[in-house]
């Protein structure tokens, strides 16, 4: 009290480095006590991208390029998820979104391997070159793709040394059919020039 | 008489139903040939079980339901089967599907069949069973298969059955036409219904603009007997009335909660045309093979309902009808709000065709092109399921998925009204449908991308575990080999032997010295 009254400045503060250092303690103690494993953002971002884990971003794989991402690279090095994956991106981002770069490929529609069985000579070479083993087969043995866990990563083309595997259309066939948003032209007078 | 409810929003646009002079049904005969597309309902496509070049009888199983949601499928009538292949189906894409072709052979011979006669003495799963293979799905529309219906939900007991003859759409009056002719047999369907499912109540629900069907469904509940309480409702006639969640809360004043069923309440619903099919299935042992259709518009010489076998193509029906082609644009499977177009009349009536409808240009022309929306709210006042079409068709614009959800996409019930209201005639519903299909995409591509993402750090992990057992063996051997040089002569089986001979030789000679010395 008596301090207060006669040398209020030296008072306020002690009172101000009093409440400095206890809530430095507190938070000193929350980071270490509540400290988050891995990169939290990159795993948001591999969230987002569609783990065909086809490569053609130039990483190994989808977490390498989240990861990437985290660190600051561009989000159009995605072909497989496009345009959608890339608003995401730049949603989650909170940057501009960007068109897809064309250095990586372009967006396709979802496809999966086929193994045209009676060409197989049963290297296993394809098997290996799987990312999620969708491949299934072994040694001299006929390979076959389970077409429910293939991502269309095209990564078992190359590898195939007598080129038996073709990339069919994965969403064919009625029960896949979507109604389109009718179209745009919300003036009239376009519809009837066009 | 007990009370019902007013719902939010509905619309009153001319109903037309007169066109089809409903109450009288006119046969649509046999035609030359039959298309009959594999899958009539929602779910898995059966398994064929039959082959180009055989002969059929009517009501022979020409292909087998795989899993409990699929519908079996059977011949309406006698014959060869002439193809096995894709053809037009009615389908709003205009794909094709798989279908069996059917060449009748006029003489519609039919196999004998045998029911449950006694069926409240039956166990029921060996009535749905019944029900299973008499390839029944529900004919109002959705064509959702009946038996899996009546297992219903797990652990969810059911109280009241709900036979909607309510048909609400304008134009179609096949269910009104039903009922005029076959209300006993409707009634019997329901106690057949009410006494698989266990519940105590049926309530028959017929809107006010049908007096005819409703006094003929009062006489036929008041002419049997029956162990529920029965009760034929009517109220006053609002499109869209039919929707299973709307006349839920018409006739009992609860709401179905979003993302919920029926069950969940304790209710089932039911086509009046699903409950005759029932008691076919049941008492007399007889499949699905024919549907009451509503043929009508303007552009029809003889509009009317007709019984028609499934797999009739839309052309004989025309030709039957008397089709004016000169000022007719569309082809409508279904009624003017909810159906859609076909594109050609080579499709053929499926178990889900309650009408087909040939208006002419006049009657119901082609919808203008859409302005601008004005925001003026019309739209929301008409939402049957007080959703807000006006939000919900921003966000379907902007692709915003998060905020569909958040606006209950799904629980839009695509009745069209709120297109119907629209005086920018937006075509509000199509925004709808395509939404979900986005959304429903996403979901699918969610799941899998969340197992390719497992797979691949599974394969990770198992790739690095080898390298590493790889490593260790490696490791272990370098080890041992070095072991091996450090401490080589120690280890030398020979070097040992030697070593050992030598000491004793050694102790030998030793010996023999200390006893001479002694001797000496």
């Amino acid at each position: 009290m008596s301090l207060v009254d006669t040398q209020p400045v030296l008072a306020a503060l002690m009172a101000l480095l009093g409440l400095g250092i206890t809530f430095g303690a507190i938070l000193g103690f929350a980071s270490i006590r509540f400290r988050t494993e891995g990169n939290p953002l990159a795993d948001q971002i591999n969230q987002i991208l569609p783990q065909t884990q086809c490569g053609q971003c130039g990483y190994p794989g989808c977490k390498p390029y989240a990861a990437a991402i985290a660190e600051g690279d561009v989000i159009n090095k995605c072909p497989p998820g496009g345009q959608e994956t890339i608003d995401a991106l730049a949603d989650l981002l909170d940057v501009e979104s960007m068109t897809l770069d064309a250095e990586h490929g372009e967006e396709k529609a979802p496809k999966v391997a086929f193994i045209r069985e009676a060409e197989c000579i049963g290297c296993t070479k394809c098997i290996q070159a799987c990312p999620v083993d969708a491949i299934l087969g072994a040694a001299k043995v006929m390979h076959t793709v389970i077409a429910d866990e293939c991502t269309g990563c095209d990564l078992c083309l190359d590898p195939c040394p007598v080129d038996c595997i073709d990339m069919v259309e994965r969403k064919t066939g009625i029960q896949h059919w979507r109604w389109d948003l009718p179209s745009d032209n919300i003036i009239a007078s376009d519809r009837a020039a066009a | 008489m007990r009370s019902t409810y007013a719902i939010h929003g509905g619309i009153h646009p001319n109903e037309a139903k007169a066109l089809a002079t409903p109450g009288k049904v006119l046969d649509a005969g046999i035609p030359d040939e039959l298309v009959l597309p594999l899958s009539q309902h929602i779910g898995r496509q059966p398994e064929v079980v039959v082959s180009v070049g055989e002969s059929v009888k009517g009501g022979q199983v020409l292909a087998l339901a795989e899993g409990p949601m699929s519908v079996s499928l059977h011949a309406p009538t006698s014959g060869v089967i002439t193809a096995i292949e894709d053809r037009s189906v009615p389908h709003p894409s205009g794909m094709t599907n798989r279908c069996i072709e059917l060449q009748c052979d006029g003489e519609d011979d039919w196999l004998a069949f045998t029911g449950i006669t006694d069926w409240r003495a039956a166990d029921r799963t060996e009535l749905i069973e019944a029900i299973s293979n008499a390839g029944i799905a529900g004919m109002g529309g959705a064509g959702f298969p009946t038996a899996v219906k009546l297992n219903g939900p797990p652990g969810q007991s059911i109280d009241t059955l709900i036979i909607n003859g309510t048909e609400c759409e304008p134009y179609i009056s096949s269910d009104d036409t039903l009922m005029q002719v076959d209300a006993p047999a409707i009634v019997e369907g329901a106690d057949i219904l009410a006494h698989i499912i266990g519940a105590r109540e049926i309530l028959f629900a017929v809107e006010d603009n049908k007096p005819a069907a409703l006094t003929a469904m009062r006489d036929a509940v008041a002419g049997s007997e029956s162990g529920c309480q029965r009760d034929v409702m009517t109220f006053p006639t609002k499109y869209p009335s039919g929707g299973e969640k709307q006349l839920i809360e018409i006739l009992t004043g609860k709401q179905v909660p979003s993302g919920g069923l029926p069950a969940h309440l304790g209710i089932v619903c039911q086509n009046p045309g699903t409950a005759v099919a029932v008691r076919a299935a049941i008492l007399e042992g007889k499949p699905l093979t024919e549907r009451i259709v509503t043929l009508t518009g303007e552009a029809l010489g003889r509009p009317g309902n007709y019984r028609v076998r499934l797999g009739t193509p839309i052309h004989h029906l025309l030709a039957m009808t008397e089709f004016d082609p000169s000022d007719n644009r569309r082809l409508i499977h279904g009624g003017p709000m909810m159906g859609f177009a076909l594109e050609n009349s080579d499709v053929p009536v499926i178990k889900t065709t309650n009408c087909i409808l040939v208006p002419t240009e006049q009657e119901l022309p082609t919808p203008p092109p859409a302005q601008a929306c004005i925001r003026c709210g019309l739209c929301a006042e008409a939402c049957p399921a007080s959703l807000l079409p006006q939000q919900l068709y921003w966000y379907a614009r902007a692709k915003d998925q998060e905020q569909l959800e958040k606006h209950h996409l799904f629980d839009c019930i695509e009745c069209g009204a709120c297109s119907w209201v629209c005086p920018s005639h937006i075509p509000l519903v199509q925004y709808y449908r395509s939404a979900k299909g986005s959304i429903i995409d996403a979901r699918a591509e969610k799941v899998r991308s969340d197992r390719s993402r497992d797979r691949f750090e599974a394969r990770q992990e198992r790739v690095e575990r080898e390298l590493a057992a790889r490593e260790a063996q490696r490791a272990a051997r370098r080890a041992a080999a070095q072991k091996k040089a450090d401490t080589g002569a120690e280890d030398d089986p020979i070097a040992a032997a030697i070593a050992r001979a030598k000491a004793k030789k050694q102790a030998a000679e030793e010996t023999p010295s200390a006893a001479s010395d002694g001797d000496s």
